[in-house]
């Protein structure tokens, strides 16, 4: 049983290891764009069937934002779109015999909560200024500002823990049973991870969008009211 | 005599057992409250139902770094290197 903390080195170019994740993550998002290329490429203002299901997609995925954020989705539609889209296939890449998702490795856990970490800087600062981003910090009170640091550094850190968990949980599990009992036995835990996989990435791009809210709305000031 | 290896399994084992205690009792109540909650206003689902998943992915946190801390004991563990 290999260690799920230790990642197969397949190759090298030059001092850089590749790793199995490293390459099934380029082999998604090569599908990825290439999908979003030729899905794309004949807009139409009367949508044709497949246009008609790519823009059911993104109206769900908008409908998700707005009610999450309370604001118009078009800033944040492409990179929680982007997030939500690539975790969902790499949980699912297990389906395919001998591949193992990248997601089941710290490495794109991580990559992938850095990138949340620093589009929440980002947003907040576009969304307040620098100073209303750093004012945010002292919210609801400047006593807590080390405990909002803190917070800040902790939720990415619990974020990507619970994706590499609850995907490597999975993959695990499915290890052991398939070295037990071999055919068919582990089908039913298969489908259980499929719908592990879809909560998952549906629950990283909710948090990613909850925490970049909570940063706009905490910088902006509040209208004073006269009471 | 060399006892680590040992401890460390055992360990582990605790580590998921009555770390799995805690979330679980949590998802429980906190299914039923969502449940009692769309039963009495079912239009509210929507919302409700999202913000139910927010809330156990935080509470599954919990689990999750026993499960990490039983992997390290494991599979990585600094005493035995």
């Amino acid at each position: 049983m290999n260690s799920p903390l230790f990642s197969t080195v397949l190759f090298q170019i030059g001092p850089v290891p590749i790793t199995q994740a490293v390459l099934t993550t380029w082999g998604i998002m090569a599908v990825l764009v290439t999908g979003a290329y030729v899905l794309t490429r004949h807009l139409t203002s009367a949508p044709s069937k497949r246009q008609a299901a790519i823009e059911l997609i993104v109206a769900t995925l908008d409908t998700q934002i707005t009610e999450a954020t309370g604001a118009a989705p078009a800033p944040y539609r492409g990179f929680i779109g982007s997030l939500f889209v690539f975790i969902l296939i790499a949980n699912w890449a297990s389906l395919i015999p001998g591949m193992e998702p990248p997601t089941a490795q710290l490495e794109t856990d991580a990559a992938l909560a850095c990138l949340v970490f620093f589009s929440v800087v980002w947003f907040g600062i576009r969304g307040a200024g620098a100073a209303g981003y750093l004012r945010s910090f002292s919210k609801p009170n400047p006593v807590m500002i080390p405990l909002n640091i803190l917070q800040s550094l902790t939720r990415v850190f619990s974020m990507f823990v619970r994706l590499f968990g609850n995907v490597m949980s999975g993959v695990f599990v499915i290890g052991i049973v398939a070295s037990l009992a071999g055919l068919l036995v582990p089908i039913p835990l298969m489908a259980l991870d499929l719908l592990t996989g879809l909560v998952q990435a549906y629950i990283f791009a909710v948090l990613a969008m909850v925490f970049i809210a909570a940063t706009i709305t905490n910088g902006t000031p509040k209208p004073q009211k006269d009471t | 005599m060399d006892y680590i290896p040992h401890v460390s399994i055992i360990c582990a084992t605790l580590a998921v057992a009555f770390g799995s205690i805690g979330p679980a009792l949590a998802e429980g109540r906190a299914v039923a409250a969502a449940m009692d909650a769309i039963a009495r206003q079912p239009e509210a689902a929507n919302t409700i139902s999202r913000t139910l998943f927010v809330g156990l992915a935080m509470i599954e946190t919990t689990a999750i770094y026993c499960l990490v801390i039983a992997l390290l004991l494991l599979f990585a563990n600094p005493l035995l290197a």
